[in-house]
Parts: structure tokens; C-alpha cells; sequence
């Protein structure tokens, strides 16, 4: 059971580890998975314009979820909202090479995506 | 982590040992020089493999104080567990159908008394507390007039934990019922004498002890009571008949000298190993939020089986790509499913993930112990800082009234 070098990589040189202050209206925050599945994703988004200016990420997990998460961020920084929702588990899949067993990681990540954008727009709704 | 061209630290001694190299010389003889069939009793070829064959025996016997007539040679621990269970529960089926043993065997154990209760057998699983020990006075209420086995594990492979078997053994002579011990698990360190230990079968694994691998040894009480046992193949009659098949002998000759290494160094070995898995416990007792699994004294020396709260264990393993180690709750990872021996203790839902099993031996060395430490405490303080339990944990978040999102 090796890992892909992408996902090696990712795991000992995280992009974008860390936390954006969640109570900032131009923050969204995702939090998707559970401790007793053995994954928690938390990703953040940070929105200007329509345009995900920032994002970070803190993962509890197992070395695919944390490089799942870890490209989620890369790649959702500079994206529009619209762009951003339209990533799919699959791409994560085949970037990562991830196997059978790991691809519920690239799912959370997608929902992890989907949730951070949800929180962002609930908070401009509400304003 | 891939293995290869790697320099690793070997911290998985309980998934197997490597072979002493006194051991392998001890076999070597026996592939290309006396390789004859222990059977053939018209030439000096196997009565060389006989001599190697009684000597194992004898050596196997001594380190269990048994008698060499009461042991007989299999497989592996696989073989010995499996025999131990279907061989009593059918030689045996007039007088009851019922088995007692415990919620956290080896599969080896527990897979054939599974087929047995899909073939009408009733079976009693004993729960354990939160240190992995069963309780003596449940044992006692559990064996009935029917019951004809009770199979319980010495160590533990994934915790450690060693069941009090001297008592268990006294219950089930009390009883009249015939006792296995599934001891493939801590020969190399612990005394087990059948006799004051009350212990009818016992199976033994070479590769657990710094043997080989494929072979494995089945203590069979000979006297009050006599056990029978019905084979599992049939064949040449080998083995009193009980295991039938042309003996191993390079393999025999190896359990023999690994057992008799065991009976020699198991004192020291103990005292040396305790020492060093001691030192790297309290390293990690230095972190905050990280939990033994197991029973913190009744253990097997070389087994460190921790969770780290709010790191993943997988996570945890691929952070020290030097050290080769275990998930401690040893799911497959086909599965994903965390042990039944961890959820028998009862480790929570949450921590059951975090675990990881160091398991220490003969060859482990402190600079080796040292090296884990730092890789290992590395590795717990990146995961933790990329943690987002850690995080709500130091906010001080109640985890519980979490709704977590999932399917
Ligand atoms: C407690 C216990 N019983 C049985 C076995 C099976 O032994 P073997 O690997 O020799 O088949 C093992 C080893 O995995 C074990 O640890």
C-alpha cells in the first residue's frame, strides 16, 4: 500500500495549512466528516468579489485525506464561487492517483469545497 | 513506508520476529545435507531427520513443561489454534456443543469457532474490561454441563494484555472442561509451565519467538486428562495421528532452537525489553491527550500500543517513514473497520482511529528506541498543528455536542 508521490508530497509540504478567522463575513468555513470515521476536513475560503482570494485547511486524517484537502486549497485559490463549486472527487482522484479504498477522501474534500462556499453565501445572505 | 532500498527501524515484532540468526543455522543442515523424510526408517538420511525431529520436540516440550511425547508439530499458529478448536469440538460433540472463549482472540481462534456456530455449536464470548482481562467469576458462570472447550488467548497480539491463565486454568480443571491456551504470543518472555498453569492445549507460532515462519508447535495433555483430538487432513499417519503429513525438519529443528533461546535469554530478554518500551512510553506520556491501550502492568514486554488524540493513526505512521510500525487498532485496510479487540476495551469511538502498536523484541536496540521517540513525537506535532480536533480541543469546543457531517 504505497502512496503516490503527489500524495507524499502533499503531506510533508502541506499548501495552504492553517485557519482564517471564521467569524470574518468574508470568510467560509467547511467542517465535513466525523472523528469516529477516522476523517475531519475543515476548509476555508476567503471571498472577494466573487473570487476566493485565500483558502487554508486543517485535516484529521489519513495521508490521502490530508493531500485531498491540501490540493483542494491549491487549487480553489484565485477561482470564482461558480468555478470552485463545479470541482469534482474525480479530478482530486486522478491528480493524486488515489486507490479504491482512499477515494471517500477526494468526496470529503469535494463536500468540504461545497461546504465552506455554502457557509460563505449563508453569511452574505444574512448581512 | 515503501520498504525498499529503505533503512528501517523494525517496531512490528508482533506481526513477526525476525529468525535468530542461531536458528538459521540451526536449520540449515537440514535442507541440503540430512534432508531425508523422518519416516524412512532403513537408512542413516532419516534417522538424521528423526534425531533433529525428537531434539525440537524435546526443546519445545522443556520450554513449556510439558513432555515430548505431548507435542506435536504444525504450520504454524494458524494450524495449532485451529486444530486445538475443531479437533476438540468434534472429537467431542456427544458430549456438548458448547464453547466458552473471549472477545478478543485471534482471528485464527476466533474465525473456526465462528464456523462452528454456523454449524450448530453454542458459544459463550467472554467481554474483557477496559485492560483487556476477562473476569474469572464470568468465566466460571459461562462454562455448563454441555460445555467442552474454553479457548482463551495468553498475550494479547494488538494490546499486549496477558489473561491470568494459571486461574483460568484452575476454573476449568474445577470444571472438567479442556483448556487451550492460544500462546503464540510472549513465550519469548513470559514462564508458562502447563502443569501449574492448568493448560490441556497450548499453540505456539515459530515466528512470534525469532523462529521461522510455516511452523508452529500444539502441546496435547497426554495425561488427566487424556485430550483427543480428530486431524483435520489425513494422510501417513504422523504425529500420532493427529497431524498427519511428512514432518518439516528444518523447520522443527528451527522451533526447537528458537524455543530453546527463549528458555535461556527469556529473563534477560524481559527485563532489557520492559526497560526500553518503558522509556518510550513515558516520551510520549509527555504529550498532552495520549492514551495505553492495555493493561498498564499484566503486559507483554515488548507491546506499546498508544492513541494519540486528534491524529489519525495512518497519518501518524506515514509522519516516521523511517519506523515500521502497526495501526494499533490493526484494521485492514480494505476494511477501514477498527478491530473487535479495541472495540471490546471499549476505546472510544473517536480514539479508536488515533492508535498506533510498537511492538518491540529481541533485535531492538536504544538507538533504534531513541530514533522512534523523535520520528514519532515529530510526526504527533506537524499532524496535531494540521489538526482541526486539536484546534477545537485547545479552544476548548465540546467535541461531543458536535453534529458531524456525514453520511
Ligand atoms: C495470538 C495469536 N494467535 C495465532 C496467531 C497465528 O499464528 P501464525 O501467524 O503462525 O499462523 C498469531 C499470529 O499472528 C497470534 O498473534
Amino acid at each position: 500500500m504505497a502512496y503516490s508521490n503527489k500524495v507524499v508530497d502533499h503531506f510533508d509540504n502541506p499548501r495552504n495549512m492553517g485557519s482564517l478567522d471564521k467569524s470574518s463575513d468574508e470568510v467560509g468555513t467547511g467542517i465535513v466528516g466525523a472523528p469516529e470515521c477516522g476523517d475531519v476536513m475543515k476548509l476555508q475560503i476567503q471571498v472577494e468579489n466573487d473570487r476566493i482570494v485565500d483558502a487554508k485547511f486543517k485535516t484529521f486524517g489519513c495521508g490521502s485525506a490530508i493531500a485531498s484537502s491540501s490540493l483542494a486549497t491549491e487549487w480553489v485559490k484565485g477561482m470564482t464561487i461558480a468555478e470552485a463549486v463545479a470541482i469534482k472527487n474525480t479530478d482530486i482522484v486522478e491528480e493524486l492517483a488515489l486507490p479504491p479504498v482512499k477515494i471517500h477522501c477526494s468526496v470529503l474534500a469535494e463536500e468540504a469545497i461545497k461546504a465552506a462556499i455554502e457557509d460563505y453565501q449563508s453569511k452574505q445572505a444574512s448581512k | 513506508m515503501t520498504g525498499t532500498g529503505q533503512q528501517l527501524y523494525y517496531f512490528d515484532n508482533y506481526a513477526s520476529t525476525r529468525t535468530d540468526p542461531r536458528v538459521v543455522e540451526a536449520m540449515l543442515p537440514y535442507f541440503s545435507e540430512r534432508y531425508g523424510n523422518s519416516n524412512s526408517r532403513s537408512h542413516g538420511f532419516g534417522w538424521a531427520a528423526e534425531e533433529a525431529i525428537d531434539l525440537g520436540r524435546e526443546r519445545v516440550a522443556n520450554l513449556i513443561g510439558a513432555k515430548a511425547a505431548e507435542v506435536l508439530f504444525t504450520s504454524g499458529g494458524t494450524e495449532s489454534c485451529n486444530l486445538a478448536v475443531f479437533g476438540v469440538a468434534r472429537m467431542y460433540a456427544e458430549k456438548g456443543k458448547h464453547i466458552v472463549t473471549t472477545a478478543v482472540e485471534h482471528r485464527a481462534v476466533m474465525d473456526p469457532i465462528r464456523a462452528l456456530e454456523r454449524e450448530g455449536w453454542e458459544v459463550t464470548y467472554l467481554p474483557v474490561d477496559q485492560t483487556g482481562l476477562i473476569d474469572i467469576d464470568a468465566l466460571k458462570g459461562a462454562i455448563r454441563d454441555d460445555t467442552t472447550l474454553v479457548s482463551v488467548i495468553f498475550g494479547n497480539n494488538e494490546i499486549g494484555t496477558i489473561q491470568d491463565s494459571a486461574a483460568i486454568g484452575a476454573v476449568c480443571k474445577e470444571k472438567g472442561v479442556i483448556f487451550h491456551l492460544d500462546a503464540c504470543m510472549g513465550l519469548d518472555t513470559e514462564v508458562i509451565d502447563v502443569d501449574a498453569h492448568g493448560v490441556d492445549l497450548l499453540s505456539m507460532s515459530g515466528h512470534k519467538i525469532y523462529g521461522p515462519k510455516g511452523i508452529g508447535a500444539l502441546y496435547v495433555r497426554r495425561r488427566r486428562p487424556r485430550v483427543r483430538l480428530q486431524p483435520m487432513m489425513l494422510g501417513g499417519g504422523q504425529e500420532r495421528g493427529m497431524r498427519h503429513g511428512t514432518l518439516n525438519t528444518p523447520g522443527i529443528a528451527g522451533m526447537g532452537m528458537a524455543a530453546e533461546l527463549c528458555r535461556l535469554e527469556r529473563d534477560a530478554d524481559k527485563v532489557r525489553m520492559t526497560a526500553l518500551r518503558d522509556r518510550m512510553y513515558k516520551a510520549f506520556m509527555e504529550l498532552d491527550e495520549v492514551y495505553l491501550n492495555g493493561h498498564p502492568t499484566q503486559r507483554l514486554p515488548g507491546a506499546l500500543n498508544v492513541s494519540f488524540n486528534f491524529i489519525e493513526g495512518e497519518s501518524l505512521m506515514m509522519g516516521m517513514p523511517d519506523i515500521a510500525v502497526s495501526s494499533g487498532s490493526a484494521c485492514t485496510s480494505a476494511t477501514l473497520e477498527p478491530s473487535h479487540v479495541m472495540r471490546a476495551l471499549g476505546v472510544g469511538e473517536d480514539l479508536v482511529h488515533t492508535s498506533i502498536r510498537f511492538s518491540l523484541g529481541r533485535f531492538t536496540t536504544a538507538a533504534e528506541v531513541d530514533h522512534a521517540i523523535e520520528q514519532c513525537m515529530g510526526s504527533a506535532n506537524k499532524l496535531r498543528d494540521m489538526s482541526p480536533l486539536w484546534e477545537m480541543f485547545k479552544e476548548g469546543v465540546d467535541m461531543s455536542t458536535i453534529e458531524w457531517k456525514h453520511d
